[in-house]
């Protein structure tokens, strides 16, 4: 008996060893470690049966499971939202710091370079050219970070390259009709503020380092947007209080007045804040890892609360008569959250997971989410349909259209996982292969769009 | 290690990995339409099913069967061993049967091919012969 229960904790004792061993690997969690001890012990048990001695059954064991490392690249190559962690947290861990230390010395570079861009634009360009290349003016900058950190091949540069030279000789060499009343042509506006959604894919495109056909590297590209985003709103809070503070103590000592200080903090503050998000988020991603379900888990409930509000608003102001084009592009921002939403709780999320209560709580805001467009498109269509088309109501459409596309397909997809019909990959695999249409429907607004409506 | 990289290590005949990789899908699937499954159960299947000529490096199943389980060719359930120890079932899907019959007929062309060739090439050149 004695042997017994010694050999049994020695055994023990050896079996933590190895989990603790493989739970080094970043790519291998602590279920599927359970599931390899399981595989451990049942062959040890057959082992000690035939008459090997426990420490001799554990090492054969052990040699047949085979190499951690190997192991550990396959599932890498399964999991790739658990690759993405590995990648970023082995760069900040001891392996090549270095290249740490050199990412954060050209993000700096870039940041400041594109604050001194976006500050003499502030400076020199006036009113209307400022607001048609603002895109133009700070995107190039995260672009081109992440281009150098991707070692991005010449043909990918040559492409980004060339978009931006035709974007930006679009915006600054169209024939926009401007009148005293309004300097900004409605299609030049229209133009401005699809050319960053545009202009973010190009970004995409050097994020991926040029595999842009690669469902993977969309999703990873999708979790950087998404990151990026949490980022730059702390960015903007501390930087808010920061400002302040330094208005605050400058004019109280009479030193500076309250707009010269603005002037040169503000443009330096959000145009490097760009850059230094980026920085952060491949560096520091572990971080905010835990912070996108949070906030995918708070505010689909209250966007839920506000979409039900706005249906019966809806619902009580039968007339839809005087809706305005205004209340259509409401729609679509809520819309537009609606699918951050979505895409949020895509990132955070263990594809192999149970369909869990609150999968049922997105499904239920899909739905409830197309219910309210529903209304407002038939009302906008017949409303249309009396009016005509000006250029802002096809722009209003045609992106409502796009997000609708994609909120139907993600709400049937959603719909079939939580009845266990289709795998969670599915729906990734939709938003990954929807990319695309964003950047087909902005490069319409920015290209097609104003000659159609010749430059009003 | 024995493993050179690939999906398996052999004891006995020498089988080339990319042979074992392809099978190991189909081997699978078919372990499992034979009704539900846990790792260690389905390696030593495995084994008795190629008479221990196949033996994979063990640790190189769980990735696939993750593979297939997000493909949603099989799906998975945390239970408890009679051992008290707690244990990932694996089961088929419609799907996984579907696309275990699909794989079938794949490997039944190729099988009928090779076979093909087998008796119509020069008898392989064993032993003293050349």
């Amino acid at each position: 008996m004695g042997t017994v229960t010694r050999d049994a904790t020695e055994l023990d004792d050896q079996i933590g060893q190895w989990r603790q061993y493989v739970e080094r690997s970043q790519t291998i969690t602590p279920a599927d470690i359970a599931e390899m001890e399981d595989h451990l012990r049942g062959q040890i048990d057959d082992l000690t049966e035939t008459g090997l001695a426990p420490d001799e059954a554990f090492l054969v064991a052990v040699k047949r499971m085979g190499s951690v490392d190997d192991i550990s690249r396959e599932f890498a190559r399964e999991h790739a939202e658990r690759l993405w962690k590995q990648l970023v947290l082995s760069g900040a861990s001891g392996t090549d710091s270095p290249g740490i230390g050199r990412n954060l010395l050209v993000a700096l570079g870039f940041a400041i370079a594109a604050a001194v861009t976006l500050k003499s634009a502030v400076t020199w360009l006036e009113g209307e050219h400022f607001g048609r290349n603002l895109a133009l003016i700070v995107l190039p900058f995260v672009t081109g970070y992440l281009a150098w950190t991707r070692r991005l091949r010449p043909g990918a540069i040559a492409a980004v390259a060339a978009t931006y030279t035709i974007a930006a000789l679009t915006m600054n060499f169209s024939p926009w009709r401007s009148t005293p009343s309004a300097p900004e042509a409605t299609t030049e506006i229209l133009a401005a503020t699809h050319l960053p959604i545009l202009l973010w894919l190009v970004a995409g495109l050097a994020y991926v380092g040029g595999q842009w056909r690669s469902h993977g590297r969309r999703m990873d590209f999708i979790r950087f947007t998404g990151e990026w985003v949490v980022y730059l709103a702390l960015l903007a809070l501390g930087g808010i209080v920061v400002t302040g503070l330094t208005i605050a103590s400058f004019t109280t000592l009479g030193v500076a007045d309250e707009d010269t200080i603005a002037s040169w903090i503000v443009p330096f503050g959000a145009a490097g804040a760009t850059v230094i998000a980026a920085w952060l988020v491949e560096a520091k991603q572990a971080v905010v890892e835990n912070i996108a379900p949070v906030l995918t888990k708070v505010f689909t409930p209250i966007t839920l609360l506000l979409l039900v509000a706005l249906l019966s608003a809806l619902a009580v102001r039968l007339d839809f008569a005087d809706l305005e084009r205004d209340l259509l592009i409401i729609v679509d921002l809520i819309l537009a959250l609606v699918l951050g939403l979505v895409l949020y709780a895509i990132s955070a999320r263990d594809p192999l997971a149970e369909p869990q209560v609150f999968d049922r709580l997105q499904f239920v805001l899909l739905a409830v989410a197309l219910a309210t467009d529903a209304v407002l498109l038939i009302a906008m269509i017949t409303r249309i349909a009396d009016a005509g088309f000006t250029a802002n109501k096809v722009a209003a459409l045609g992106m409502n259209l796009v997000l609708l596309v994609n909120l139907i397909g993600s709400t049937r997809l959603l719909a079939r996982f939580n009845r266990g019909a289709s795998p969670f990959s599915a729906l990734e695999r939709w938003q990954t292969g929807y990319l695309p249409v964003y950047g087909i429907w902005a490069a319409i607004v920015v290209f097609a769009l104003p000659p159609m409506f010749s430059f009003a | 290690m024995a493993n050179d990289g690939g999906t398996a290590r052999l004891r006995g005949m020498h089988i080339d990995k990319d042979l074992v990789a392809a099978s190991a899908t189909p081997l699978v699937l078919g372990i499992l339409a034979d009704g539900e499954s846990y790792g260690y159960a389905i390696l030593k299947r495995v084994q008795e099913l190629s008479g221990g000529q196949m033996a994979w490096t063990d640790g190189m199943l769980y990735p696939l069967l993750h593979r297939l389980e997000r493909q949603g060719l099989v799906q998975a359930t945390w239970g408890t061993a009679e051992s008290g120890r707690k244990r990932k079932h694996y089961a088929i899907t419609p799907s996984g049967l579907a696309a275990l019959a699909e794989r079938r007929q794949q490997w039944s062309v190729v099988a009928d091919a090779l076979d093909r060739v087998w008796r119509t090439a020069t008898p392989p050149a064993v032993g003293w012969a050349q």
